[in-house]
């Protein structure tokens, strides 16, 4: 029998990252205060775990201008995507398998 | 079963988190500040502004009765009359559902303007906008007979157009509002007793509905 454990993803145990990941499947394109509002985290804490899920070619970062501000938006890679659905399915395994 | 039990075992730990995902989704895809109480107070407005019109209406006619012609200096004030009704009519109602709404982002602690609603804004103004230019040509051309299904019709599109980025419950306001107000046109004489029901009577019932499926345990 395969261990259904396996199936989590290591990175997604961070419920910020996960909760990045949420926000992202849902919306096409989301800029940071958005983020950083809808998930309630600091700036720096936010930042980091972007850098990771970016480092981890899970999203993609567009760095654009909104007038004089910089607009930095973010969006899920194809692999992000799949990385995702492929949690949801071992955490939904996880849930079956036990009952 | 219980939900008190405090045990964390595997699969309950998965259940929340997909609980988790599920919420975070859903409150950074949709608008759901909107209030019960929005919809009550602006059904409320409605009704009164309706009152108010058909009092102005039946003073005109029994003024016309009596002088038994047309008084065009009259018939302009009354247009006058029902037009400002109409306007006081939809800045109250905007500005007291605003407030509910408002009242209730703050209570649970969420920004009014994030792009959750400028999303339901902007899909939100596009049909009311297209709807209020189309009424106001029907006024320059003197045309009553199909503003108030104009007004009902439009108005559905854009609750049915919005609907996805607020509770989808406001879905079937709009198709109810649509299908007033294409029975209105067959009944061309009515249109302030369907502007009154659609406006009036569907935003109270499905503001107590809303109210009553979202707010009640939180207030309670």
């Amino acid at each position: 029998m395969k261990n259904p454990i396996t199936g989590l993803n290591k990175i997604f145990e961070s419920r910020i990252r996960l909760g990045v990941m949420s926000v992202l499947m849902i919306n096409e394109e989301i800029n940071f205060n958005d983020l950083k509002q809808m998930l309630e985290v600091t700036d720096g804490n936010l930042a980091t775990h972007l850098v990771n899920l970016e480092e981890n070619g899970y999203i993609k970062v567009h760095k654009g201008f909104v007038g004089k501000k910089t607009n930095t938006t973010y969006s899920v890679t194809k692999s992000g995507e799949k990385a995702f659905n492929d949690h949801i399915n071992a955490l939904e395994e996880m849930i079956k398998g036990i009952k | 079963m219980s939900e008190q039990n405090q045990s964390h075992s595997p699969d309950q730990e998965s259940l929340e988190t997909l609980r988790d995902i599920k919420r975070i989704m859903e409150r950074s895809s949709r608008f759901l500040s909107l209030s019960g109480f929005s919809g009550i107070i602006a059904g409320i407005c409605a009704l009164a502004g309706a009152w108010l019109a058909k009092y102005k209406l039946e003073q005109y006619y029994s003024r016309y009765d009596e002088r038994t012609f047309f008084d065009g200096h009259d018939f302009n004030d009354l247009k006058n009359e029902l037009l400002l009704i109409a306007g006081i009519v939809l800045v109250l109602a905007l500005s007291l559902s605003f407030f509910f709404t408002w009242r209730k982002a703050k209570r649970s602690h969420v920004s009014i303007w994030n792009h959750t609603s400028k999303k339901l804004l902007v899909n939100m103004i596009i049909p009311l906008a297209a709807g209020g230019f189309f009424i106001l040509a029907m006024l320059q051309y003197n045309d009553w007979r199909f503003v108030a299904p104009a007004c009902l019709v439009f108005y559905g599109l854009a609750l049915v157009n919005s609907s996805k980025y607020t509770f989808t419950d406001i879905r079937y306001l709009g198709f109810l509002e649509i299908i007033l107000g294409l029975i209105n046109t067959q009944y061309i004489g009515y249109g302030l007793y369907f502007w009154a029901a659609g406006f009036g009577v569907l935003h109270i019932v499905y503001g107590i509905i809303m109210w009553w499926k979202y707010e009640r345990k939180q207030t309670a």
